[in-house]
């Protein structure tokens, strides 16, 4: 059972890479890194279940609270930079460099 | 306890607190606050120096404050004969230097006549200066080697900012260059002084627990190279010599004569104390390639020195050149060549300070650092070019100048050292004799191109020194003549300390020993 | 007899005070230069004022002297604590010393009162004053200290107040380049006085003349010949002897009377007082005595041709005194037995040198500060005083009977003699061709026609000048005979430089081959001198001359040597070195930075600012990281 519930949690981890890793649109990066966010999450509730304890379920937990505050940030700077340059590529916001 | 020396320190920073935060436009009162500060600390300086009883206690005015209890890191202060010479010399050069670099803040004139303007207010610059007098009060008084690093790196700061922000055309890159090379020696040490911490096992940083703390041959000889590469390019020595001269020549004359003059010192002081008390037998064991490596820098130094165009440089030059003859002569072991040594560090102050002070004041009339835009200056300023030609005798080491005591000194000490046998030095005395020669050529030389001949055209409107400039000048050649006579007060409270050291090196002179009983 | 042990002064006199002799023109010195030109008006009265109390100080303390037994004549003054543990300093009063501080301040006062009228239109005076000062003081201080080291910081006083007085003029570029050269290559002879010194202390723990009596014995040959030779080369420089001997003909560029009283009378022979006060050094070992005969006789044979074909008279002069101060350096090198001859031939060449110099001053006042001697001629009417004076001097050197030079200079020959033929004959040969170019120089200057240029007009000078040139010339005359009748001189100086075993024999006029063929070369050279420059015209310009003309008149080729061999490889040297230092050792460093500086430069094109690359870099790193923690797992 735990091997196949952690086979899916990488597969979620690995679209949410790949996700960021191709996608432009800052939306849709941002929901990737959610996706392994919670890909995460899956793999921390699995162990716990099946080591008998409580720890990982505590840990999804907090993942999710900072994922939370996480997007709250996160979505307020995406609109801002929507705002200023009427994109929201990821690659057109590149100015941090050198 | 003693409350001289933390006082002496306190002085100078509160001074420079207060200069710091007067109003905007008050540059006149922010020299003569720092006037007023450096006299008084000149003038506590010389009561507390009269104080000092060279048989007594090896360290005096001690006072210890815990700063660090779980390192057991001390703010321990106190001084011997070589540190109160050196505090002394810092002391009168600090008024010295304020009066002379009443305009360096306002900017650098330069040949074609415009004026490279100052990064900084002028009141900051004389603040620094006073900042700077506090450290190397207490860089020289520190006998807790801890507090000795803070001092010894944190001397840098004020001097980078003088060079960098009041300095020539090319002031970023001498300013850099200087505390790069600083900090690359500062850090070798710092990596030293925890070394020495856990080596020694003992729990504390002061220095008169940690003599003999080490046995260990090897560590020894780790820990000195920490130390002594640190003291080296400070010193500086060739080959790692070249921030000198472009340090010297970018710095204000004021600044440049502080670099030289003291916080050089601060280079052969640490070996004299440091490097040979902590670690005599790695002391013993590198003597004779940081005497050939000494006796290079006299002989390079002088080489380089004649060759150069600019008067700046050459001077810094001639420093390298006296510098190699003081490395010479602590590590020569014989208590000649290390009180000759000692007292020329402080001679050494004097004469090269004249020396850029005038050359500063010389060149604050044309703008121009080269020689050969100057020509028969004599003719339209017989006073400027007497003080010039006085400074390069004392560059010189002409007998009855105050140099030549202690070049004496460190030559004789050196021929006669027993360091590897009897005579095993005397070539390196010999050699380092050509010197003589040399810097009658490098100083005549510049004397002649500069000072004589028909007036150049460039020169015909020159002002002789006014009266400030007299002030200036006056005080240090008439130090430099009066110690070149009568040398025995600094030697009185110099030798008993070097003769500490030398007891803690374990070295036995029987020359001077023989000499002693006799008498 | 050996010289007499020197011992502390307990006395109340004036030898107590004696160090009055170098404070009063030091004090002098000081109060010309600090005070400035407030002192021009009296400025000069000063200096000589000075200059007279020294010399009473001398003369008093003379007397002193005279008064004590024989064995007493070495009193040894303590002034105070110099270097701790090393050196004291004091001042040693006997009958050397005294010599030459009489020597010194006597005829430097007189030369003190003849530059009141020969620098009277200088608008320096008080400066010129205030150097003679400065010089006199540091003459003094070399004669008189009791160690090497006092002496050495008189030796180089006097060195600067040298290069001070060279360079008076030094608007001229000649002057401040003779100056320049003057103080470099006495460095050069400084440099041997130093090591030597170096050596003394080391070997026998003392630089004092007192302490170290009686000890020389103690160190080996090899040491005693090093020391011995290196005092040399230190008296080479200062007494310009071979090979140092350069610099003395450039140092003509300095006032006249600089070169009357520092370039012949005093600072020169300061040399032959080092080798006579060293002594005990030399009498140690015979090769550094044989070393300093045969530099003495070089040089006296050097100058006096290279005195053969100057025109300007000046540097004949200075050729000539080159040659006398061979005589004495060969003296010195003949021990006890020369030492006297040396000194009394110092003492009367003091006078004669000083009266000449002086008279070649007056005669250059006249003629516009003209040196070339091809455009003087007839002078003798016009300049009796000068003239009358300039004669004594040369009877004087060239050594015609009865005047000093012919006392002296025969006692250094005859004793020479004695200890080699070699060096006695060329001495002799010397003498002859001092003959030849005296004679040359009076017959150009005094005798035939007048060949001046239009505005020159001369006329005798102003007695503030004569006088001390009869003074002078007084001396010149009847000082030889004084000295050395009876040896008398050689019996004063014994206490201070030992007696010969044998004493020589002192005739009115002696009638050895030495005298006699002395006389007779001297005469010869004269004839010659006659032959060429008395009867036949003198040319205004000077003709080329054959080759053995143009070696002597280009000093022997010295300059040239020189700069073959120092100048120009030094200066390669220094080019070399500054380049190395420039490029190679700053370079290193520079390039060091420059290349931490490109690799950063190049490092942070990396950072493209794509947030998808950082995020691909991130994925690297963390499946890297996972591999190998996944390896180290596995082992």
């Amino acid at each position: 059972m735990t091997t196949q519930y952690l086979i899916l949690s990488g597969l979620i981890f690995a679209i949410g890479a790949l996700g960021v890793l191709i996608r432009r649109n800052a939306i849709v990066v941002f929901m990737c890194v959610e996706l392994m966010l919670n890909a995460c999450n899956l793999a921390f509730v699995t162990f716990a279940r099946q080591n008998g304890n409580l720890e990982g379920q505590i840990i999804a937990f907090f993942v999710m609270v900072v994922a939370a505050a996480e997007v709250v940030v996160g979505l307020a700077i995406i609109v801002t930079i929507f705002r200023t340059r009427r994109s929201a590529s990821v690659d057109d916001a590149n100015l941090l460099k050198y | 306890m003693s409350p001289w020396l933390p006082i002496l320190m306190a002085v100078p920073v509160l001074g420079a607190v207060v200069v710091a935060l007067l109003p905007k436009g008050s540059d006149k009162l922010a020299k003569q606050v720092t006037l007023l500060v450096s006299l008084v600390v000149m003038v506590l300086t010389l009561v507390m120096a009269v104080q000092f009883s060279p048989r007594g206690d090896r360290f005096q005015f001690v006072a210890e404050y815990n700063w660090i209890p779980s390192f057991g890191v001390k703010f321990g202060v106190g001084v011997d004969g070589v540190a109160l010479v050196l505090i002394a010399l810092s002391v009168v050069l600090v008024p010295i230097v304020v009066l002379a670099s009443w305009n360096d803040a306002d900017g650098v004139k330069t040949a074609d006549g415009t004026v490279i303007a100052p990064k900084r207010s002028v009141k900051t610059y004389f603040s620094l200066l006073l900042v700077l007098e506090t450290m190397m009060i207490g860089v020289f008084a520190a006998t807790d080697i801890f507090l000795f690093y803070i001092f010894f790196e944190a001397m840098l700061i004020p001097m980078y900012f003088m060079i960098g922000s009041y300095g020539g055309a090319q002031r970023s890159y001498a300013a850099v260059k200087f505390l790069l090379y600083s900090l690359f020696g500062g850090l070798l040490m710092l990596v030293a002084v925890i070394g020495l911490y856990f080596a020694a096992g003992k729990g504390t940083f002061m220095f008169p627990e940690l003599v003999g703390a080490i046995q260990d041959p090897a560590t020894q000889k780790w820990l000195f190279a920490g130390f002594f590469i640190a003291f080296a390019i400070k010193a500086p020595l060739v080959p790692v010599h070249t921030w000198l001269p472009d340090a010297a020549a970018q710095a204000p004359a004021g600044a440049a004569v502080l670099l030289v003059g003291v916080l050089d010192k601060v280079g052969t002081f640490g070996m004299l104390r440091f490097c040979l008390e902590l670690f005599p037998e790695a002391a013993k064991a590198f003597t004779m390639p940081i005497v050939v490596l000494a006796v290079i820098s006299i002989i390079y130094g002088a080489i380089v020195a004649i060759g150069q165009t600019d008067m700046k440089r050459l001077i810094a030059y001639t420093s390298i050149s006296h510098f190699g003859f003081i490395v010479m002569g602590v590590f020569a072991m014989s208590q000649v060549a290390q009180s000759g040594a000692a007292l020329y560090m402080v001679n050494h102050g004097f004469a090269t300070g004249a020396l850029f002070l005038v050359a500063g004041f010389l060149i604050s009339r044309r703008g121009s650092p080269y020689i050969a835009d100057y020509g028969g200056v004599q003719k339209v300023a017989p006073v400027l070019a007497g003080f010039f030609l006085v400074a390069g005798l004392a560059g010189l080491s002409l007998p009855g100048l105050s140099s030549f005591v202690s070049e004496f000194m460190v030559m004789v000490g050196t021929y006669s050292s027993q360091a590897f046998g009897s005579g095993g030095l005397a070539v390196a005395a010999i050699v380092s004799a050509v010197a003589v020669i040399l810097a009658a050529v490098y100083i005549l030389w510049m004397v002649q191109r500069a000072l004589n001949g028909p007036t150049a055209e460039s020169v015909k409107g020159f002002k002789d020194l006014n009266v400030r400039e007299v002030v200036v000048l006056a005080p240090l050649v008439a130090l430099i003549i009066g110690f070149g006579f009568f040398p025995k007060p600094l030697l009185d409270v110099i030798t008993p300390s070097v003769q500490h050291t030398l007891t803690n090196v374990d070295v036995k002179n029987p020359a001077i020993a023989e000499k002693g009983a006799g008498e | 007899m050996d010289p007499v042990k020197i011992t502390d002064y307990v006395g109340t006199g004036v030898i107590g005070v004696s160090w009055l002799m170098i404070a009063l023109p030091l004090l002098g010195a000081a109060i010309l230069l600090v005070l400035g030109r407030i002192t021009n008006k009296w400025g000069h009265l000063l200096g000589v004022a000075m200059s007279l109390a020294s010399f009473v100080v001398a003369v008093l303390g003379f007397v002193e002297l005279l008064g004590l037994s024989e064995d007493a004549r070495r009193q040894a003054v303590h002034l105070y604590e110099f270097i701790p543990g090393m050196v004291d300093m004091g001042l040693l009063i006997d009958p050397l010393s005294l010599s030459f501080a009489l020597l010194i301040t006597g005829v430097g006062s007189l030369i003190h009162i003849y530059s009141i009228g020969y620098m009277s239109h200088d608008p320096d005076r008080r400066r010129f004053f205030a150097y003679l000062n400065l010089f006199v003081a540091a003459m003094l201080l070399l004669v008189l200290s009791d160690n090497y080291v006092g002496l050495f910081i008189g030796w180089e006083g006097v060195g600067l107040a040298s290069y001070l007085l060279i360079g008076f003029w030094q608007f001229k570029p000649s002057a401040a380049v003779a100056a320049k050269k003057a103080f470099i290559v006495n460095r050069v002879g400084d440099f041997g006085l130093l090591v030597g010194m170096f050596i003394i202390w080391t070997s026998f723990g003392t630089l004092a003349f007192g302490d170290l009596q009686g000890k020389v014995g103690e160190a080996s040959s090899g040491t005693l010949t090093a020391i011995g030779l290196l005092l040399l080369l230190g008296a080479c420089g200062k007494s310009a002897q071979l090979p140092l001997q350069s610099w003395l003909l450039d140092a003509m560029e300095g006032p006249t009377p600089v070169s009357a009283l520092i370039h012949a009378a005093t600072m020169v022979t300061a040399g032959v007082y080092l080798v006579v006060r060293s002594g005990a050094f030399f009498e140690a070992s015979s090769t550094a005595s044989l070393v300093v005969t045969i530099v003495g006789v070089a040089t006296l044979l050097a100058g006096a041709i290279i005195g053969c074909a100057k025109d300007d008279i000046k540097k004949g002069l200075a050729g000539s005194t080159m040659s006398q101060i061979g005589y004495m350096m060969l003296g010195a090198g003949l021990g006890p037995a020369g030492y006297a001859f040396a000194i009394a031939h110092l003492i009367a060449h003091g006078f004669f040198k000083a009266d000449m110099f002086l008279g070649a001053g007056s005669v250059m006042h006249a003629m516009n500060d003209e040196v070339d001697m091809r455009k003087y001629g007839g002078l003798r009417k016009l300049m009796p005083i000068t003239f009358a004076t300039f004669m004594v001097g040369y009877l004087a050197i060239i050594g015609f009977p009865f005047l000093s030079g012919f006392y002296t200079k025969d006692g250094i020959m005859e004793t020479a003699m004695e200890h080699g033929q070699w060096m006695g004959w060329l001495a002799v040969l010397g003498a002859g061709i001092t003959g030849f170019y005296m004679s040359r120089m009076i017959f150009m200057t005094f005798f035939g026609e007048k060949r001046w240029d239009k505005d020159a007009h001369p006329h005798e000078s102003p007695s503030v000048m004569t006088v001390p040139l009869i003074l002078l010339s007084l001396g010149s005359i009847g000082l030889g005979y004084y000295l050395i009748s009876d040896n008398r001189f050689m019996k004063f100086l014994a206490p201070a430089v030992g007696l010969p075993e044998r004493l020589p024999e002192f005739h009115l006029f002696s009638t050895t081959t030495v005298g006699l063929s002395s006389l007779a070369l001297v005469a010869l050279g004269a004839g010659f001198a006659w032959y060429k420059y008395g009867k036949s015209e003198v040319p205004v310009l000077a003709p080329r001359g054959s080759f053995l003309t143009v070696f002597a008149r280009r000093d022997l080729y010295g300059d040239a040597l020189n700069e073959s061999l120092f100048m120009r490889p030094g200066q390669w040297l220094t080019r070399i070195a500054v380049f190395f230092d420039n490029r190679g050792v700053d370079g290193l460093v520079n390039g060091l930075a420059a290349a931490i500086g490109g690799t950063s430069g190049r490092m942070r094109r990396l950072q493209t600012g794509f947030a998808r690359t950082y995020a691909l870099s991130i994925l690297f790193g963390a499946a890297l990281l996972a591999g190998a923690l996944l390896l180290v797992g596995n082992i």
